[in-house]
């Protein structure tokens, strides 16, 4: 476990404390900015709660991925209790306290291990990057089942017109890829080297954009489009 | 799916967005105060509107309410 053994080998700034802590966080922090044998199974503590973290976690998800099982599984579980160990002791000075130590920790293991199923399960396949007709044709079936308005030919004709001539070649990759072609953000960011909340941002712009031109020209009304 | 559905599927809402970044920084701390009763989503408007609309955090958002449920009872 080579990141555990960076994190135990990396020097800790002095110790800050925060302002009511209740007992139990207060001593999680003490133990992870301690040096020596306490650190060390402060760190052993921390990996296990978060690896029991990851697996309830995915256990929660099963059903969305019901390929992913046994060792495979186990194993992802293990990477993200071993990489949300490294984040949490990293962001241990961004913890301010304003939730019990272990829910905020929950949340990395919770993330790290969501990302890794989600990445798992779409393999290696790459993204949609084309918004071909098929991919056009898939939406206005779908919005067509509901004898909804928006599927008329005239609103995804502008709105295929807007991505080409509004979006910058990175918003037009991510809004084709999750927007239209439903790949998760995680699965983008991988593809793409970037992050979550990258992505997102890019995906924002991308439909903020879309919107502004879309009501410009008559299609959404101002609200939506702000 | 409604027309809305779709339009809000493609195109997301108006409405300040927290992004993902600052949600997860705030995570721990609106799932605490939504489990006792305080209204988060009036506390954390920006972070509330990026659980609607963001597909990734809001289920990271539901697996740590079930976390937390489970450490408490």
């Amino acid at each position: 476990m080579n990141s555990l053994l960076l994190v135990r080998e990396r020097t800790q700034d002095a110790p800050a404390r925060r302002q009511g802590l209740d007992a139990e966080s207060q001593a999680w922090i003490d133990g992870l900015q301690a040096t020596g044998v306490e650190r060390a199974r402060a760190l052993d503590r921390l990996h296990d709660l978060l690896l029991r973290a990851a697996r309830a976690e995915a256990h929660r998800r099963r059903r969305l991925y019901p390929e992913i099982v046994g060792v495979e599984l186990d194993d992802l579980c293990r990477q993200a209790a071993d990489d949300a160990v490294v984040a949490v002791t990293s962001k241990l000075d961004e913890y301010r306290g304003a939730s019990r130590f272990t829910t905020w920790a929950y949340a990395f293991a919770i993330f790290e291990v969501s990302v890794r199923l989600r990445r798992h399960a779409w393999g290696r396949g790459r993204i949609p990057t084309a918004d071909d007709d098929a991919t056009w044709d898939r939406l206005a079936e779908r919005a067509g089942t509901a004898g909804a308005q928006v599927e008329s030919a005239e609103f995804f004709s502008a709105l295929r017109r807007a991505i080409t001539e509004e979006l910058t070649v990175r918003q037009r990759q991510v809004f084709v890829a999750v927007a239209l072609n439903d790949v998760e953000i995680d699965v983008v960011a991988d593809q793409l080297s970037s992050t979550r909340g990258a992505i997102y941002k890019v995906l924002h712009d991308a439909r903020t954009k879309l919107r502004r031109r879309l009501e410009r020209e008559g299609h959404l009304d101002q609200e939506r489009a702000r | 799916m409604t027309d809305s559905d779709l339009t809000t599927r493609l195109l997301g809402t108006a409405g300040e967005d927290a992004g993902c970044e600052e949600t997860f920084a705030r995570l721990a701390e609106y799932v605490e105060g939504e489990l006792s009763g305080r209204e988060m989503a009036k506390l954390l408007p920006a972070v509330a509107e990026h659980l609607r609309r963001c597909p990734a955090c809001i289920e990271d958002y539901r697996g740590l309410v079930e976390l937390v449920r489970a450490r408490n009872t």
